[in-house]
């Protein structure tokens, strides 16, 4: 894995909040390495995995504090750009879809004028160019008929069609890397199919990175190549995603297990007994 | 003691050229002391037939006979004592002013319960949550102690009927387990009669004997959760909506 060129290397990366008690650690000593390929993030709610996500675009608010031995986009440092040059990053080389199309709409600009917006910022070009590229996405996106969505408000879309309309937003920059923030938790599973699979083909086709933020274990095992999970701001283990049934930490293995399964009924489910040691031991890094 | 019986459900929102059909020609049957699931994507109406049996949609036609009683427009206090709901989010559906103690208690005390001191300090131990919780606020609950004070306060009038819409949606999957857990007793220590809304159908074939698969406000397939194991379906949506639900695959989606 360390010869081959990875799109992004992170290595010891905190996130921090100042809070009355002293020094909050959201995310704690995460090191990690991306290719071209689906890397999943999984756990619990407040594990850190969104935190993860954000911090790698440099998005924590103040006070919050970002710190990392190494965050390097193809070899080049992030953690020492200024805001003004992570401008530049963000949304053109890394952009990132979140969790609900409702909250990160403009409700009040069409669709496509949002659209050939996120690209005509980071892309020179004409608006004819701009309007075509958005159209292109959006038929990329599997919206059968663009035009009317082009000039339509996010309110007069469903969950899933907004969900689509963010992704391809951030795509239409032609990203290096897509993170992924529950994507599809807000979507039915049918419509679910068919966001993973516009995001599945971009990795197969363009060669780009994606980070898969969820907390569905399954998606997750079934979707992508590896997963990092996480348990209280560390990552407590790193395996191939197919293998993720194997898994071998008790945190995984305790989260598989309360899970209701079809094809395995059982007559209680099992419940996670958290361990004090988890949370103090070292994150795992995934190099292989 | 009866469960649910309906047929022929209509619901519907708003008229005119708004008009919505938000349940067409349901019929379910539910024997008391069994438990059902009702699926299917947002807006199939899966809610909106709960809805419409507690008396919380105000257009309906069709015939409802719940726990003995054959519904009309208007439901009766006696009513309300015989059938409860658990909603989905626990983050909304609890009062952000009142304790635990006040929420329990008024809802004892609306029901015409005597000892409500003690009745509220069982119904805590009932539910798994202990003494130490009874003066906390909503905010001073996680999502899972939230769920289980809404479950406590569904028991109060000691029901018979339980309807609960997407009770773990809103938890992580390690509490979805503790509180699927939690009803699985209480319906096995009080007999209670479940009739339970989820899109996760690995949580309905957990926790129930029948299935009912719904479409655009349409049952499309009432199977047992055998026949569901098995993937055992007459229908090609319910099929559908099994694959989806074991996971991605790759080709599948791109159709």
């Amino acid at each position: 894995m360390s010869d081959k060129k990875n799109l992004l290397d992170v290595e010891d990366l905190w996130v921090q909040f100042p809070t009355r008690s002293g020094l909050f650690d959201a995310v704690r000593g995460v090191s990690f390495s991306l290719g071209k390929e689906r890397l999943g993030i999984v756990g619990e709610s407040g594990s850190g995995k969104s935190m993860t996500g954000r911090a790698l675009l440099r998005l924590i608010r103040k006070p919050g504090i970002v710190k990392a031995k190494r965050m390097d986009l193809l070899g080049e440092n992030m953690m020492s750009k200024t805001e003004k040059e992570m401008r530049a990053i963000r949304g053109q080389r890394i952009s990132m879809v979140m969790q609900d199309p409702k909250f990160s709409l403009n409700p009040v600009v069409t669709v496509g004028e949002q659209i050939m917006e996120a690209y005509s910022l980071h892309a020179k070009g004409s608006k004819a160019d701009a309007k075509a590229k958005a159209m292109e996405m959006l038929k990329a996106v599997m919206i059968r008929d663009p035009e009317r969505v082009f000039r339509a408000y996010p309110h007069e879309m469903s969950g899933g069609m907004g969900q689509r309309v963010m992704i391809a937003m951030m795509l239409a920059p032609d990203p290096e890397i897509l993170i992924a923030d529950e994507p599809t938790s807000a979507l039915d599973v049918s419509v679910q199919g068919q966001v993973l699979s516009i995001m599945d083909k971009l990795v197969e086709e363009r060669g780009m990175g994606l980070i898969f933020i969820s907390h569905d274990l399954n998606l997750v095992s079934t979707f992508c190549d590896r997963v990092l999970i996480m348990y209280a701001g560390r990552v407590v283990e790193t395996c191939q995603a197919d293998k993720l049934h194997e898994a071998k930490h008790p945190y995984t293995r305790g989260l598989l297990n309360s899970l209701p399964r079809l094809d395995k009924p059982k007559k209680r489910l099992e419940v996670l007994q958290r361990d004090e040691a988890w949370r103090e031991a070292e994150s795992v890094s995934d190099s292989q | 003691m009866s469960g649910v019986r309906i047929e022929g459900l209509n619901v519907w929102f708003g008229k005119g050229h708004d008009l919505v059909n938000a349940v067409i020609d349901a019929s379910l049957e539910v024997p008391a002391g069994s438990s059902f699931g009702l699926v299917g994507e947002s807006g199939s109406g899966k809610s909106t037939i709960l809805r419409a049996m507690m008396g919380l949609v105000p257009d309906w036609s069709g015939k409802m006979n719940v726990a003995g009683e054959e519904l009309s427009k208007e439901r009766t206090p006696a009513f309300y004592k015989k059938v409860q709901m658990v909603f989905q989010d626990p983050y909304a559906s609890l009062h952000p002013r009142h304790s635990v103690d006040q929420v329990l208690s008024e809802t004892l005390f609306l029901h015409g319960f005597d000892n409500i001191d003690q009745r509220v300090s069982k119904l805590l131990d009932d539910v798994g949550l202990g003494g130490d919780f009874r003066f906390r606020y909503p905010h001073q609950l996680s999502g899972g102690q939230r769920q289980r004070v809404a479950i406590a306060r569904a028991l109060a009038p000691e029901p018979q009927i339980l309807l609960l819409d997407e009770p773990t949606s809103a938890l992580d999957v390690s509490v979805q387990a503790e509180i699927l857990n939690l009803l699985v007793d209480l319906r096995a220590e009080r007999q209670l009669t479940y009739l339970m809304v989820s899109h996760d159908l690995a949580v309905v074939g957990h926790m129930c004997d029948h299935i009912a698969v719904m479409q655009l406000g349409k049952i499309v397939e009432i199977i047992s959760v055998e026949n569901m194991r098995a993937m055992n379906t007459k229908h090609e949506y319910t099929r559908h909506l099994l694959l989806a639900s074991a996971g991605y695959t790759r080709d599948e989606a791109l159709e």
